[in-house]
């Protein structure tokens, strides 16, 4: 019982850290909550559906599974970059010189429209998402664990290393860094901060992008209001960790999911939800900063 | 989104983004769409700016404005005032029972609206979770009449006092925090009560709701007809309005404002912070829990259902597109947003994107609202030309 809820929660947090990073990232750049970012994992997980549907019209995931795998990855990676760069242009970019309020309303209408837009254009219930992975399970003391819930967290770690390394490493990871300490320092030394903004979106999306097709693998179904709960728990994660860190983001996640795991085990199932209200409550009362916030500057991107 | 392409380049683009959720289909129309729009738009736009047109328009929102300002003006002399008022006391005569009904349900709109235009037109506090207050409202109420026999005018009192302890509430471990903190903690704030009305079925009987509740009465008078309910949101809504109007021009009202345009800056003119936070959170759930009690009564019929997530975004679009802080404004967006779906039935299913979308638009395009608070040019005159506006930090 100990040891499934916490590979349950492992595999949730994985999602949870992949969507707080992107919390995190716009908050590190902007200081702004992006709202709509729940919404764009949904449409993630959506996307992978209809690149699904077309790979098996065409044959293609009986002849070449890692290729449709990678396609079911790779199209929602590039339609969700393609979202957040365009979420940014709409609703953020010409707000950027506008009191506070304006750019946290205009990013809830965003969420709302986004929400609504995949509803009438896909229909209120709820979406199958096909099985096409289906490697065999294992025991590991006492605990179940299918070779899916070992996928996802592989490729969770995997994205999140790849984030280290862009944000370490290239001239691009750089410039993020440069503007969230100080964008108007970054533009004056030379730093495009509108493009590193863009950029910010575009990989803020694309780690929700495989968040959301790895839950639509997970649970097999799909809605469009999936993204509303997700959206609040990865900002808790985000909070938790200590929002505008990376690092923090990462064991926000896996802190809240497992959290929540045990919770939903051994306290209340139905009152899941509230329980990760309660942290963000909590968190922000007693440490608004979060586990990592304020003592790691540098880390800050 | 000038000068960044042109709008048959923006309508393949859209095309694109829209293909794997509308199909080949949706994708083509989508993109047409944009394209034209976008294209009528910046005609629009060129048209406008043209020197005499740009004149004339400028002289006709003048104009507008001032008449706008005049019938305002008029209302307070008692003449016009008791006109417009006979005005609303014979609509219940000239309407019949649906419409009127409609007319109920917007004027318990316009008060909640109200109220959180106190919190966030003039505080400039974000309150995505209002609508919690309003079930806190309505809930006490239908508890304490179902069980105690409680009657409708204490239920009154009792709820709106419940709804301003849980804003209080709410409002303590938010105090330090930034506002979009606020935000996100009061969105949550809304679905914790929903997820507990939905699921404490010893108390709220879950999904299912509470039947029975009492109608008010005056004496041996029982309200039952919606015109009975109209006169009695009507004189709620126009004490609302009055109370509210008189607050923003109050002490605490300009505690408020400077609060909301530079918290420092306040604090540092002995602006007490945790008060005037406090204060706006109590007096908007106090007013959403007045809206809930009101709403309990006349439906005697509450359920979670009643409280989703949406309807707080449904109120706070009707304060942002009246334009926040102006209470005229507001009264005339909750009016524009429950009118509208009366009239539009068939686009039922569009609603809720269409109003996210005007968020959208009205934040990037007018983003003080169809009708801005008139006294805050004062305060935009007096920032002398080229100081820049405080970046959010």
């Amino acid at each position: 019982m100990l040891t499934q809820q916490l590979v349950n929660g492992i595999v949730v947090g994985s999602v949870y850290a992949l969507i707080a990073l992107g919390y995190t990232l716009v908050y590190g750049i902007l200081q702004l909550i992006n709202f709509a970012h729940g919404e764009i994992y949904m449409m993630g997980a959506y996307v992978g559906i209809a690149v699904l549907g077309v790979l098996a019209a065409m044959g293609l995931t009986q002849q070449s599974l890692a290729l449709s795998i990678l396609l079911v990855f790779l199209v929602p990676m590039v339609y969700c970059a393609a979202y957040g760069v365009t979420l940014e242009r709409v609703a953020y970019r010409p707000l950027r010189q506008a009191p506070r309020l304006s750019p946290l309303i205009s990013a809830i209408g965003m969420s709302i429209f986004l929400q609504n837009y995949v509803q009438v254009a896909q229909g209120a219930r709820d979406k199958a998402f096909p099985n096409l992975l289906s490697l065999g399970s294992f025991e590991v003391m006492g605990a179940h664990v299918s070779g899916l819930q070992v996928f996802i967290l592989a490729a969770a770690l995997a994205m999140m290393a790849g984030l280290q390394l862009f944000i370490h490493r290239t001239r691009l990871g750089r410039a993020m860094r440069a503007t969230a300490q100080d964008r108007t320092m970054a533009a004056l030394v030379g730093v495009d901060v509108n493009r590193v903004i863009a950029v910010t979106f575009a990989i803020g999306s694309v780690l929700a992008a495989v968040a959301g097709v790895m839950v639509g693998m997970y649970y097999g179904l799909v809605n469009h209001y999936i993204g509303f709960v997700a959206g609040i728990k990865a900002f808790t994660a985000a909070v938790l960790g200590g929002i505008g860190n990376v690092t923090g983001a990462l064991v926000g996640g896996f802190l809240l999911a497992l959290l929540e795991s045990f919770w939903a085990g051994y306290v209340s199932a139905v009152y899941k939800d509230v329980f990760a209200f309660l942290v963000l409550v909590v968190v922000l009362i007693f440490r608004p900063e979060g586990i990592l916030g304020g003592s790691t500057e540098v880390d800050r991107a | 989104m000038r000068s960044f392409a042109s709008a048959p380049l923006l309508g393949l683009w859209f095309a694109f983004l829209a293909l794997p959720f509308a199909g080949w289909r949706g994708a083509l129309w989508t993109g047409l769409a944009c394209a034209a729009l976008v294209a009528a738009a910046r005609t629009l736009g060129r048209v406008l700016r043209a020197e005499p047109v740009a004149r004339r328009l400028a002289m006709a929102q003048e104009a507008i404005g001032e008449s706008w300002e005049f019938m305002l003006r008029g209302t307070r002399d008692w003449r016009v005032a008791a006109l417009v008022l006979l005005g609303l006391v014979a609509f219940p005569w000239v309407l019949d029972r649906y419409k009127t009904d409609v007319l109920v349900v917007a004027g318990i709109y316009v008060m909640l609206s109200l109220g959180l235009n106190v919190v966030v037109g003039f505080a400039g506090l974000l309150d995505l979770g209002y609508v919690a207050f309003y079930a806190v409202g309505a809930y006490s109420y239908a508890l304490l009449s179902t069980w105690y026999g409680l009657s409708f005018w204490p239920g009154l009192l009792g709820g709106a006092a419940l709804a301003a302890v849980f804003g209080i509430l709410l409002g303590i471990p938010v105090l330090r925090l930034r506002g979009d903190y606020l935000a996100i903690v009061t969105l949550g704030f809304g679905e914790i009560i929903r997820i507990v009305l939905n699921n404490w079925d010893d108390v709220t009987r879950g999904p299912n709701g509470i039947l029975g509740i009492g109608r008010p009465h005056l004496g041996d008078f029982r309200f039952s007809q919606p015109m009975h309910f109209f006169y009695l949101v009507l004189a709620l809504c126009l004490i609302t309005m009055f109370i509210v109007g008189r607050l923003n021009r109050s002490r605490i009202g300009r505690a408020w404002a400077a609060m909301r345009e530079d918290e420092s800056a306040a604090e540092c003119m002995g602006v007490n912070l945790v008060h005037a936070k406090l204060l706006a959170f109590a007096f908007g759930a106090s007013w959403a829990g007045l809206g809930g009690v009101v709403f309990a009564a006349k439906q005697t019929f509450v359920s979670p259902e009643s409280f989703a997530f949406f309807e707080s975004v449904i109120i706070l679009c009707m304060v942002v597109l009246g334009g926040m802080g102006s209470v005229p404004g507001v009264v005339l967006g909750a009016l524009i947003l429950v009118a509208l779906p009366e009239a539009l039935r068939e686009l039922t299913l569009f609603r809720p994107m269409i109003l996210g979308g005007a968020m959208v638009l009205m934040m990037v395009m007018r983003p003080r609202g169809f009708l801005r608070e008139r006294g805050l040019r004062l305060a935009e005159g007096a920032l002398p030309p080229g100081v820049p506006r405080e970046e959010g930090r």
